[in-house]
């Protein structure tokens, strides 16, 4: 086999584009039962409490806000009038990437929301983890590392805005 | 872990892009600056994996749109049926498929909708199922009506249901937006025309009479393509 065809994938179907979730996505995604999923640990619970806000600083009322991590839970919320959202998830462990690079415990995080013609991708890191120093994707996001590490808002929560846009701008990912 | 593997990124020709000044909403809602690249590389299992739905939360009932509290659901009943694929050609199966979508007179069941298009109270617009061992997705609904909207002078989004899939894997996350052939509204719909010319067909549904119920429902059939494998040396001879 040809060195080309062996990066080529196996077939090649067309991919389908991805559209915005427009305004009404409440009609489907706002399943309260997601926003607390159950955990295996209620002792390793982590609240996230954030917003969302454009690049005039207005909070994204027509937003929703999907974590993950590496073996679950998934959790979504729909965001308030306010843009604000919040979900109760397990605190997330130190997982290495599959060549076995060390990274620091993380959530990946998607955004969809009407205005947005596909989903913007971000992670979560854990605020005070030593981990984060040495974690290749913050190193990667040099000054702009903070952005993607949540602040601390009492015991066993976390809050962690985001900006779709402006000079405070999350840090988005190409997945 | 050994089923986690890299995805070949999407071509650059298949999405919209997040600025898309026709489409005004985009101007304050997308990022300005680069997506920066995950390191080293999509290689995180969090990224390569996904959450797994069952039965348990979705009923069968889920399916069908039509059937409200007091009857049924005025307007075209539909089925729509398709085949959720990754872009190998294989079949994801077992996988969330979840749709929202206008009413026949093209008004959303939703506080946010207060156009003066009737609604249903039979019908409220929103549905799940799980794709079956083929990865064969399948609703009854009804056919959703255009609707004005604010973008641009005398402005009409074209007929659409709006589809979210998960896939395996984060990575494959997708929601969209399916089309009915030969709208009349397409010339002039700026979320629709973001999409590069030569994807576009891929959100527009085939009329398919095989699918069509005798004396029942009108058939459609689209397919649903995410995100595949790459192929790599790395990965080679393992199990397809």
């Amino acid at each position: 086999m040809a060195e080309a065809d062996r990066h080529r994938p196996p077939a090649d179907l067309p991919l389908t584009p991805a559209q915005t979730v427009g305004p009404f996505l409440h009609l489907a995604l706002a399943d309260p039962a997601l926003r607390r999923p159950a955990l295996a640990d209620d002792a390793a619970a982590l609240t996230i409490r954030g917003h969302v806000v454009d690049g005039d600083g207005a909070a994204v009322p027509d937003a929703v806000v999907e974590t993950w991590q590496h073996g679950g839970p998934f959790t979504r919320c729909a965001t308030d009038e306010d843009g604000s959202w919040e979900v109760r998830t397990g605190r997330p462990v130190a997982v290495p990437t599959l060549d076995g690079t060390p990274q620091a415990p993380h959530l990946a995080v998607s955004v969809f929301a009407r205005g947005l013609l596909d989903r913007v991708v971000t992670r979560l890191y854990l605020p005070d983890e030593p981990a984060n120093g040495h974690d290749p994707t913050l190193a990667a996001a040099g000054d702009r590392a903070a952005a993607l590490v949540a602040r601390a808002d009492g015991p066993g929560a976390v809050r962690f805005d985001i900006h779709l846009q402006g000079p405070d701008e999350s840090v988005f990912f190409a997945v | 872990m050994t089923d986690l593997h890299p995805f070949a990124p999407p071509p650059a020709d298949t999405n919209p892009p997040l600025d898309s000044p026709a489409y005004r909403s985009t101007a304050t809602r997308h990022p300005t600056r680069p997506l920066l690249r995950l390191t080293p590389g999509l290689t995180d299992p969090t990224e390569l994996t996904g959450p797994v739905f069952g039965t348990d939360d979705v009923t069968p009932e889920d399916a069908d749109l039509t059937r409200g509290p007091g009857g049924e659901a005025v307007g075209q009943r539909i089925v729509v049926t398709g085949r959720l694929l990754d872009g190998a050609g294989r079949p994801i199966r077992r996988s969330l498929v979840e749709i929202w979508q206008a009413n026949a007179s093209g008004r959303y069941r939703h506080r946010g909708d207060q156009w003066p298009g009737s609604l249903d109270p039979n019908f409220t617009g929103g549905g799940r199922t799980l794709t079956d061992d083929d990865g064969t997705y399948r609703f009854t609904t009804i056919r959703p009506g255009a609707y004005p909207w604010g973008n641009h002078p005398n402005a009409w989004r074209p007929a659409h249901i709006h589809v979210s899939v998960f896939g395996r894997s984060f990575t494959q996350r997708l929601v969209t937006q399916m089309y009915f052939p030969d709208d009349p509204l397409f010339f002039q719909d700026p979320i629709l025309a973001a999409v590069p010319a030569g994807a576009r067909g891929r959100l527009v549904a085939a009329y398919d009479h095989d699918v069509t119920e005798p004396a029942w429902a009108l058939g459609f059939r689209w397919d649903i393509v995410v995100r595949g494998p790459a192929a790599t040396p790395f990965e080679a001879g393992a199990d397809g």
